[in-house]
């Protein structure tokens, strides 16, 4: 099982490649949408290289459950509701939350995932 | 213009890998201001060709049923240049394809010549992405002359070398399209 650092490189280089920013931008604390600038696409790669770096299946939706934040059962007024935040709880143990449910508009969320959510994904799909 | 920027598959299989073919002619208007008396194919040119090469390979995994487009271009590499008279060989092999789309690499010769060099991501838009824009975006017709043109019915085959056929794939017009 690979260690929190071993983890950590994969994933810095893994967006290194992905997004073309240099090794001292990917901090834990980085944004992956705010400060690293990744876009919708990006995902794609990002996903690709983690799959073939830590040798894991990543289905659609796992990373990040575009189909919770599109589903009018959970998402009213642009806002993700009760059910809708305990749903995005479920299906992502990995990341903190918080910031995103003091204010949960839909959008927040892709542009609040950091670069340790991304990491403690992957040690999550590891452990699994 | 017309945006063919492949000529012919000259092989093509399944999930795996296929070869097209383009050349590069005086006819084709804007090698003419391309440079201006010195003949360059742009390529920008060349990334669509692999691209096309690429997407359709990506496309006949979803039964070429769905829209699928080029999403980001990683890693391109020009090695020469590409004249009036010469023919460029596409060389796509597929890297992985998920529900969501897929990554492709691909090369681009000239003879021996190693031209270009690119990892290209599709991404396979769906259904969905008619309900949000509204309206079609292609024609199963429209795909169906151009997959005819570049003959991947003639030298497509699946991955235990039986050939692909035609009727296999959906590319029927739904009721609404228009005549």
């Amino acid at each position: 099982m690979a260690s929190e650092d071993e983890i950590f490189e994969k994933v810095r280089d893994a967006l290194v490649e992905a997004l073309g920013v240099d090794d001292d931008e990917v901090t834990p604390e980085a944004t992956l949408q705010g400060d690293l600038d990744a876009e919708s696409i990006d995902f794609l790669d990002i996903v690709f290289r983690l799959e073939k770096s830590f040798d894991i299946k990543i289905e659609r939706g796992e990373l990040f459950p575009e189909d919770i934040l599109t589903n009018v059962e959970y998402v009213e007024d642009g806002k993700v509701n009760d059910t809708g935040i305990a749903k995005l709880r479920e299906r992502m143990p990995f990341a903190d939350l918080s910031k995103f449910e003091a204010e949960p508009v839909v959008q927040n969320l892709g542009q609040q995932l950091t670069v340790k959510d991304m990491c403690n994904f992957v040690a999550y799909k590891l452990a699994a | 213009m017309r945006w063919f920027w492949i000529d012919r598959y000259t092989e093509f299989v399944s999930g795996s890998h296929a070869v097209a073919v383009k050349g590069v002619t005086l006819a084709e208007d804007h090698l003419h201001d391309h440079m201006a008396g010195y003949p360059i194919m742009p390529n920008s040119l060349v990334v669509e060709g692999m691209a096309q090469a690429g997407g359709l390979l990506v496309s006949e995994r979803y039964d070429f049923g769905e829209l699928v487009v080029l999403g980001k271009l990683a890693k391109a590499k020009f090695h020469s240049c590409v004249r009036n008279g010469e023919t460029l060989t596409y060389r796509v092999r597929v890297d992985t394809i998920r529900s969501d789309g897929a990554a492709v690499s691909g090369t681009a010769h000239v003879g021996d010549r190693l031209h270009a060099e690119a990892l290209l991501f599709f991404a396979r838009l769906g259904d969905a992405n008619e309900a949000l824009q509204g309206q079609r975006l292609f024609h199963p017709r429209h795909l169906r002359h151009w997959l005819s043109l570049v003959g991947i019915f003639e030298v497509g085959v699946h991955q235990d070398g039986t050939p692909m056929k035609e009727k296999d794939y959906p590319l029927t017009e739904c009721a609404a399209d228009p005549a």
